[in-house]
């Protein structure tokens, strides 16, 4: 099989995450559109792994797997405290900042 | 290598259409069963890379964990659920399209001309590669500071989230 296929795949998978990210206003669907993006990137690194012949990557990935389940744990404690605070999960309320 | 293809194209397609339904879908719910068949093709992928014990990985702790907390995300922030909801998406749908579409074409032009054509040699050497003995004995020789430093980095995020979450 080509390198190239899982590449494209992985490639479209992260553009889509980037849309997601952009596009939504609800934290929980935020959060979800980052994970699609870890996905991706996750899948890069197996297919390098495998093309390489060279176990680094799959390590690599696992590492991933695990920063990625500790982002989502505070990430969603964040969104509860902006739920809590501003009775709304929707990012586009956050704007005390804002001069 | 024929099965493989086959394989291999109908994950893809699977995959592509539940990750535009992750980030299209009108309902939160329907969103998180969206990025369930992703992670799961994505397991599925990483089988046919022959890496199998990343795939399991990957089902335990997404499939199992991560996706439990999404569900516990919706439920505790009460998002919108049915189809009524409008709110779901802010209003730079446009912009956010456009972006993507730039990012996924740079990104395919660059990989076909820095890999065009290149092939993925599926020999035993390689299904020996992804075994669990053989990221075990990796992981616990080459990688063991990193691998530590995970396990604190995991105690540091779940002591952060009880200590953000709680009410008081």
């Amino acid at each position: 099989m080509e390198l190239n296929q899982f590449l494209i795949l992985s490639a479209f998978i992260f553009a889509v995450g980037v849309y997601g990210v952009l596009a939504r206003r609800n934290g929980v669907l935020v959060l979800m559109s980052v994970e699609l993006m870890l996905n991706a990137v996750n899948l890069n690194l197996i297919a390098f792994s495998a093309f390489n012949q060279n176990i680094n990557g799959q390590i690599f990935a696992l590492f991933i797997i695990a920063v990625a389940a500790a982002e989502v744990g505070v990430g969603l404690a964040i969104i509860l405290l902006i739920y809590r605070n501003l009775r709304s999960p929707d990012l586009d309320q956050v704007e005390q900042l804002k001069g | 290598m024929w099965g493989q293809q086959v394989v291999f194209w109908l994950l893809a397609i699977a995959m592509g259409a539940a990750a535009i339904g992750v980030v299209r879908s009108r309902d939160v719910v329907h969103s998180v069963l969206f990025l369930v068949v992703v992670l799961a093709g994505a397991a599925a992928q990483y089988i046919l890379l022959a890496a199998e014990f990343v795939a399991w990985v990957q089902v335990l702790i997404y499939i199992g964990a991560v996706v439990v907390l999404f569900l516990f995300g919706v439920m505790l922030t009460r998002s919108p659920m049915g189809h009524d909801s409008n709110r779901l998406d802010n209003d730079q749908r446009w912009a956010a399209g456009v972006v993507a579409l730039l990012i996924f074409g740079v990104l395919t032009a660059l990989l076909v001309d820095a890999f065009g054509g290149q092939q993925i040699n599926f020999g035993p050497e390689l299904v020996a590669q992804g075994s669990p003995q053989a990221i075990g004995s990796d992981l616990f020789r080459t990688f063991i500071v990193p691998f530590e430093v995970v396990s604190m980095l995991l105690l540091a995020a779940l002591v952060g989230a009880v200590v953000m979450a709680r009410k008081d």
